[in-house]
């Protein structure tokens, strides 16, 4: 055989498959970025899923809340402290929930003060009027409505424009404010009794500390009521022609008619009984006009009267407001020191390192303590930021660094600088990226301790923001904690409520994104 | 030698930064404007001698209508001052607007503090280590088991749910509602008693509940990676049952790392939690901090402060020191 092989002819040369030439096929899928895919591995963990809904959640309501809440962490009101949370779903059904109502315990004068309140005022100081009695008589369960038990408190001295003002809001509303008073010397005779404008009855005895009212044959209270056969007022009764709650014509005795006296000329002014509940509607709809149409407080109130629903509306906005602005301006000073630091290694990295390392062991309580002693009377919230950018940038420069040490020396680097990039190209463009996984992880972990350090420095009282209209979630747990004493547990609920929410979420949000962004780390811990 | 040289090295840096760290908080509260009213009840005179004999200020005058005029010490002398009184004396100063112990001397009332705090936190210590490590075993052992996933459950729900909840949950519910526990710590000062230890339960258990967590989590980690270890399976190919090789080889090789960060958990708690302290009214170191902050003692801050930092100084060099005295395969700082 006798092949001559360097001249084959071309014709000879001919395809294996006669109808098909095969390329490189193109691929079928899709190229996934390291972005996207860390986000479908995101979105496979449920629990980081959710988490994030929650998250979102809290944040609109620090959002939003505070727009529909005419309250302010400013407000407060003596009168209406420990009233328990009311929601208008719940006020007016069967269910005991929610209702502004708690359960009281008292004995047989407690109950009488109760019943005389409701039976006066018409409004349902004991839930739906039903009380149980323990068998031997002496205790009285029912649920007593915090609102309306307020009642009248001590009597007021207003001016006599006030009292017209009120007589004309009286008329134009149908609404009964004023209601009437007793005559000074049929009051019961203690200081203390004396001025409580809650006594309108008639009392067994005056003298007594602990008054029990007097009953008539029905088991009704007997009313005590100054009044004046009609047309014969004296010049100690103020004028009054608005709603009476005897009728216009007046209640008949022996044949003549006589009017209640509504207000009591004394120095300074008019001595009257307001029910608060009412009072309240008028002064804030009326004279304040500052939105609040009647009490209403969703979450209840502290034991200083301030509303709970608007405190911690604010109190999260501000924490979200603060962790985000001191993450962002840690990330970015973080990032430029580690960067700096981790890729020119050497005597720049040793002093970088010590100063970090020094700045990092001062303790933050005395970093903040030395800040407010040298600038708390300018502002506490100033305080709290820069002592927050102070230390908090080292962590995140400590994660840079060590990501650019492991990124700094491999091929693809080296391949960058053969071609002539410059230093800030091969910093930003080909190593931070692919540490930015890691420290993105690392900035949603630090916003949950963020949250609870400024928490706990307003719970401590070291830091108090309530000077600026604001307040913080750890002074309304502050508050929560003193009403335990009191029973009131639900000022702590809600506070406490809201931290433990936030910071299960954030500590689930931020182990799915690690996962996520490092999926060799699945699994261990920290 | 290497390991004395090591250990010198870092104790010899610590004391600088601590230094260094003590300096600072001196100048800065210096440059603050000294506190020279007298309190209701106080001669004038009487305090601006007291701060002319600890030497912050000289040239007092009392000027008309009761002004008294002074000039300030340099800071630098007065630093000088300071120290040479602390180190000769072991005299921290007196207490100067803390009403309650006014006039004391710092260092006693400082140090009659102490006992609570640490109390405390051995108490905490001696519960939380064990369960902590027990559960953290159990759950490496079990792993991927139920149990293992009950143990996280409880892990991920302690960490998350911050002290200041925990602790009121606590109160309120052990405290207050069912009223085993005295809502507050006694302030008597006989610590070994029946009554004072009972009052410092709830204080304990929410400050070592937290810690636990931090163990079991801590523990499960590192376990369960030595236990996949080539040499775990060579102890069970050469004969040892399953518990011998546990025990003999995986815990002791897990306890190199689980072992200094005890210690140094244990050193930075001394610190006291500011917090347990606050919610359970325990008269220690804590308080002592927060009311020398509202009173603005600046003599108690300084010690106060100097105390925090050599703390959590301590403990951050611990961990790495007591991995070359427990491993000696590791040296550390060998080149």
């Amino acid at each position: 055989m006798n092949y001559n092989i360097d001249n084959i002819p071309a014709e000879k040369f001919q395809f294996a498959t006669k109808n098909d030439i095969y390329h490189d096929s193109k691929f079928e899928t899709k190229p996934v970025s390291y972005f996207q895919g860390a986000f479908k591995r995101f979105a496979k963990n449920k629990g980081a899923v959710v988490a994030g809904i929650i998250i979102a959640v809290l944040l609109l309501f620090a959002i939003i809340a505070p727009f529909f809440t005419p309250f302010q962490p400013a407000y407060y009101d003596m009168v209406y402290a420990y009233v328990t949370p009311k929601s208008n779903l719940f006020a007016n059904s069967d269910i005991n929930f929610w209702d502004g109502c708690k359960v009281k315990n008292t004995n047989l004068i407690g109950y009488l003060k109760d019943f005389a309140l409701a039976s006066e005022t018409g409004r349902e100081v004991i839930k739906n009027g039903e009380y149980t009695v323990s068998e031997d008589g002496a205790n009285y369960t029912y649920r007593y409505d915090t609102y309306y038990g307020v009642g009248f408190g001590k009597y007021k001295i207003i001016s006599p424009e006030e009292f017209n003002d009120i007589q004309r809001y009286q008329n134009e509303t149908g609404k009964q404010v004023l209601y009437p008073v007793v005559k000074l010397k049929d009051r019961p005779t203690l200081e203390k009794n004396k001025y409580d404008a809650n006594i309108y009855y008639k009392v067994e005895n005056p003298k007594a500390t602990i008054l029990r009212p007097l009953l008539d044959e029905n088991g009704e209270i007997i009313n005590n009521y100054w009044k004046y056969e009609v047309g014969k007022a004296n010049s100690l009764m103020a004028d009054y022609n608005s709603l009476r709650i005897e009728g216009e014509q007046g209640v008949e005795e022996d044949g003549k008619y006589y009017h209640y006296v509504y207000g009591r000329k004394v120095d300074g002014g008019i001595e009257v009984r307001t029910e608060y509940y009412e009072y309240y509607i008028y002064q804030h709809n009326e004279v304040k006009k500052d939105g609040i149409k009647e009490p209403l407080f969703l979450f209840g109130t502290t034991e200083t009267g301030k509303d709970i629903f608007a405190c911690l509306a604010y109190g999260a906005r501000f924490s979200f407001v603060f962790a985000l602005i001191v993450v962002a301006v840690n990330f970015i000073v973080g990032v430029i020191w580690g960067s700096i630091s981790g890729y020119f290694g050497g005597k720049i990295d040793l002093f970088m390192e010590r100063f970090a390392e020094i700045l990092g062991s001062v303790p933050s309580m005395i970093v903040i303590t030395l800040l407010k002693y040298h600038m708390g009377a300018t502002s506490q919230v100033l305080v709290l930021f820069i002592a927050f950018f102070a230390t908090g940038w080292i962590g995140m420069a400590g994660r840079t660094r060590m990501q650019f040490y492991r990124f700094k020396n491999q091929e693809y680097v080296l391949a960058a600088r053969t071609l002539g990039a410059r230093d800030t190209r091969i910093m930003f463009k080909h190593i931070f990226p692919n540490g930015l996984g890691t420290i993105v992880t690392s900035m949603a972990l630090s916003i949950p301790s963020m949250i609870y350090s400024e928490t706990s420095l307003s719970y401590l009282g070291i830091i108090n923001l309530e000077a600026g209209n604001t307040t913080s979630v750890g002074t309304l747990i502050a508050a929560g904690q003193k009403s335990i004493v009191a029973n009131a547990g639900y000022v702590a609920l809600f506070p406490c409520l809201f931290l433990v929410l936030l910071m299960l979420s954030f500590n689930l949000f931020g182990n799915g994104l690690r996962d996520a962004f490092n999926p060799s780390l699945r699994g261990t811990e920290d | 030698m290497y390991m004395f040289k090591y250990v010198s090295k870092r104790l010899g840096l610590m004391l600088f930064t601590f230094f260094i760290i003590f300096t600072m908080c001196f100048v800065l509260i210096k440059l603050l404007p000294i506190p020279t009213n007298a309190l209701p009840g106080q001669d004038p005179e009487i305090v601006m001698k007291t701060l002319e004999g600890r030497g912050w200020i000289t040239n007092i005058k009392e000027g008309e209508n009761g002004v008294w005029t002074y000039d300030r010490v340099p800071i630098l002398i007065q630093f000088g001052t300071y120290i040479k009184r602390i180190v000769t004396q072991g005299d921290f100063g007196i207490v100067t607007t803390y009403g309650e112990y006014l006039n004391m001397n710092i260092w006693k009332v400082f140090v009659s503090h102490l006992p609570p705090t640490i109390l405390i936190n051995i108490y905490s210590t001696l519960i939380g280590v064990p369960i902590g490590l027990g559960l953290g075993i159990l759950a490496a052992l079990k792993k991927n088991k139920w149990q293992d996933q009950v143990i996280n459950i409880f892990i991920i729900l302690l960490i998350s749910v911050p002290s200041i909840v925990l602790a009121l949950m606590l109160q309120y519910v052990f405290c207050f509602k069912l009223g085993w526990f005295p809502l507050t710590m006694s302030t008597s000062d006989d610590y070994f008693t029946w009554e004072v230890f009972r009052s410092m339960i709830p204080a304990v258990f929410a400050l070592c509940l937290g810690s636990i967590a931090g163990y079991a989590r801590y523990t499960r980690a590192e376990l369960s990676e030595v236990l996949t270890g080539e040499f775990m399976l060579l102890a069970r190919t050469k004969g040892l049952t399953k518990s011998q090789a546990i025990y003999r080889h995986a815990m002791r090789n897990s306890m190199v790392v689980i072992f200094p960060s005890i210690l140094s958990e244990f050193i930075s708690v001394l610190s006291g939690s500011l917090i347990i302290e606050k919610i359970f009214a325990i008269n220690g170191v804590g308080g002592l901090y927060l009311n020398s902050i509202t009173f603005q003692d600046y003599d108690f801050f300084m010690l106060l402060s100097g105390f925090y930092t050599l703390v959590s100084l301590t403990a951050g060099i611990v961990i790495d020191i007591s991995y070359g005295f427990i491993d000696p395969r590791i040296r550390m700082g060998a080149k």
